[in-house]
């Protein structure tokens, strides 16, 4: 798989790992190393908000991967990346320890709030950074796996899946919205402190953090170009164009099509993950039915199928939001309503499908 | 949409067909026995009985909705039957298998609709259609081997696609996408191919040529093709099945069939 990934990195692939490392390598000079008064001197503000494009990058990949050349349109995506952020929620929860506002060395402040006794059994372990980071992974992965299989074996495909997927994410609203789901209700988890007894206040962690998470999307970008260069990644292009035929040639398609969803929930979890520590919260609204829709939309206007017009678009439609909410708040769900349509109308395979018209269609 | 499943064997009681006395059809590949398929109320095939021998090419008409398609469904585990059983290979009962397995067994299929993928080139159509182990793992870690590329290669031959490789294989012509088709089932080593309209829509050479592909595919395996143009079948056939209703109403050579009085009321015309 690795020597047929090394003739197959493209141009852009390059480009992407490129940008990576010098991001990895810039940013802590600029932020840690550059004076304070300096022009070059970057805000931790904005390693943070570099962080968090990052983190939705890693999760358009995500969605890119199951959309892109599966053809599974996932409207509950946001899930996965909620899941793996209260995992991680609930380790950075344990490490405020006694520092709570009510001083309970044991329960996170919502549970001495609402009168609980003791730590409910799904907190267990959950100051182990291990074993957190084990949730992670496992609790989003087995949601679709279960998720995954039962929809595939019944062959639910296109818009019937896309709806169910919108179900489930709304559906784990409703629960995280519950006090008496142990997650801290409608706030969520937030007033995190240490990770790994690093304080999230201090600009060094904040920039370690930004590493890392340009660390895990380049992994997680070669690992998905490793998926789509090999024959697997053209049996699911070959699912997504024509199911029937892949069926009658052998594949079980339910096989294929459930892997590559809990490879990608994976994705999203690890997303999620990064994301929190970052923005310092994690409430219910990741799992809105509507940011799941947004993220897919990033994908569309990026470009669906390539990896990178994912990234692209994740980073140009937040950084866009970023500044647009800034300016007009009521109107950035119109732009990005707009954005879609032109997008879909005119630019069916997004921005990067600009760059390819000019260059010849190489044979994959 | 799918005619609910029951259990096959219901159907060997009335008809007396157990696989025990399966030796009396001594080299049939495919055997199909008072099947009946219903949609809603209607049968699409009706206690349909059939037998392919082993190298045939068989070719099998009738009038529209005379179940031909069904009949292939049933066959390839798209649709399981009401009654009746289906064999293949003399031991391998076809009702109990899903589709996947199917396709193991040695039984490749032609969509009438030419079905491949537009998006990948020719050579990686081929390549996802051959034999090889076809699990999740196995392929993510799968390398061609020299000796597969040469078997890809000897098939674009056969179908006459070598220079086109490497094009995409939705931008292939009509007939084109027919014969890639064709070589994905080539692909798969099947024993039986079951090609259903493989000309409709091409021209007159490239009638020609499929019906001399067709013709040298059989005898290694069988081949049976479904089909709606007359001259066709009858540049290839040697045995002809006529359908009509979801049950066999005639069969025999083309001659004969053209000349069987029930086969002129309900197909040929008067």
């Amino acid at each position: 798989m690795l020597a047929t990934l090394r003739a197959r990195l493209s141009l852009p692939d390059v480009a992407v790992l490129g940008i990576l490392a010098a991001l990895a390598i810039a940013v802590p000079l600029l932020n840690l190393v550059t004076p304070h008064d300096s022009a070059l001197h970057m805000s931790t503000f904005t390693v943070t908000l570099l962080g968090k494009y990052l983190c939705y990058a890693l999760l358009a990949l995500a969605v890119d991967l199951v959309w892109g050349y599966c053809g599974i349109l996932s409207l509950g995506h946001g899930a996965f990346f909620a899941l793996g952020g209260y995992a991680m929620g609930m380790y950075l929860m344990r490490q405020i320890g006694d520092r709570g506002v009510y001083g309970n060395p044991l329960l996170p402040d919502f549970m001495v709030f609402l009168n609980w006794p003791a730590l409910p059994w799904y907190w267990w372990g959950s100051s182990s950074f291990v074993f957190a980071m084990t949730l992670v992974v496992v609790v989003p992965a087995l949601l679709a796996l279960v998720f995954g299989w039962f929809a595939f074996r019944s062959r639910v495909t296109g818009v019937y899946l896309s709806i169910i997927t919108q179900a489930m994410t709304y559906a784990l609203l409703l629960a995280f919205f519950r006090n008496e789901m142990g997650f801290g209700g409608n706030n969520g988890l937030t007033d995190f402190k240490e990770l790994l007894g690093f304080s999230l206040h201090a600009d060094a962690t904040r920039v370690a953090l930004f590493v890392i998470t340009a660390g895990f999307l380049g992994l997680a970008y070669v690992g998905c170009r490793a998926i789509s260069a090999s024959r697997f990644g053209r049996i699911v292009v070959a699912i997504r164009d024509a199911e029937d035929r892949a069926r009658f040639l052998g594949y079980r398609v339910e096989y294929f099509k459930t892997w590559i969803f809990v490879v990608s929930a994976i994705l999203a979890a690890i997303a999620g993950a990064l994301y929190v520590p970052q923005i310092g919260i994690i409430n219910p609204g990741e799992f809105a039915p509507l940011t799941s829709i947004e993220l897919v939309i990033w994908v569309a206007i990026g470009g669906r199928g390539t990896l990178y017009g994912a990234i692209l678009g994740a980073v140009l439609v937040n950084f866009a939001k970023t500044q647009f909410t800034g300016i007009l708040p009521e109107a950035w769900l119109f732009v990005l309503g707009a954005l879609f349509v032109f997008v879909t109308l005119f630019l069916p395979s997004g921005i990067v499908g600009l760059g390819r018209r000019w260059a010849p269609e190489e044979a994959s | 949409m799918n005619a609910a499943i029951r259990e096959p064997n219901d159907a060997t009681v009335e008809s007396e067909a157990t696989p025990a006395n399966l030796d009396v059809l001594h080299g049939s590949i495919l055997y199909l026995e008072g099947i009946t398929v219903s949609f809603d109320g209607f049968r699409a095939l009706n206690d349909l009985s059939l037998y392919i021998e082993r190298g045939e090419l068989r070719c099998i008409i009738g009038p529209n909705g005379a179940g031909k398609s069904t009949m292939m469904d049933v066959v390839t585990g798209k649709t399981r039957p009401d009654l009746g059983s289906a064999f293949f290979d003399r031991n391998t009962n076809l009702l109990a298998l899903s589709e996947p397995e199917i396709v193991k067994a040695g039984i490749g299929r032609k969509f009438q609709k030419p079905t491949v993928f537009e998006q990948l080139p020719v050579f990686v159509n081929l390549e996802l259609a051959m034999r090889a182990d076809k699990g999740v793992w196995a392929t993510l870690f799968a390398r061609l081997s020299g000796e597969q590329r040469d078997r890809i290669d000897a098939v674009l031959e056969t179908i006459g696609l070598l220079e086109s490789r490497h094009r995409r294989a939705g931008a292939l012509s009509h007939g084109q996408k027919q014969w890639l088709e064709i070589g994905m089932l080539l692909m798969q080593e099947p024993q039986l191919m079951l090609v259903d309209e493989p000309v409709a829509g091409m021209t007159h050479q490239e009638t020609e040529r499929t019906a001399e592909l067709l013709v040298s595919l059989a005898g290694e395996r069988s081949v049976v093709v479904v089909e709606h143009d007359m001259e066709f079948v009858r540049s290839i056939a040697r045995r002809v099945t006529v359908l009509h209703e979801g049950h066999v109403l005639a069969e025999g050579d083309m001659d004969a069939v053209q000349n069987d009085q029930k086969v002129i009321e309900v197909y040929l015309g008067a």
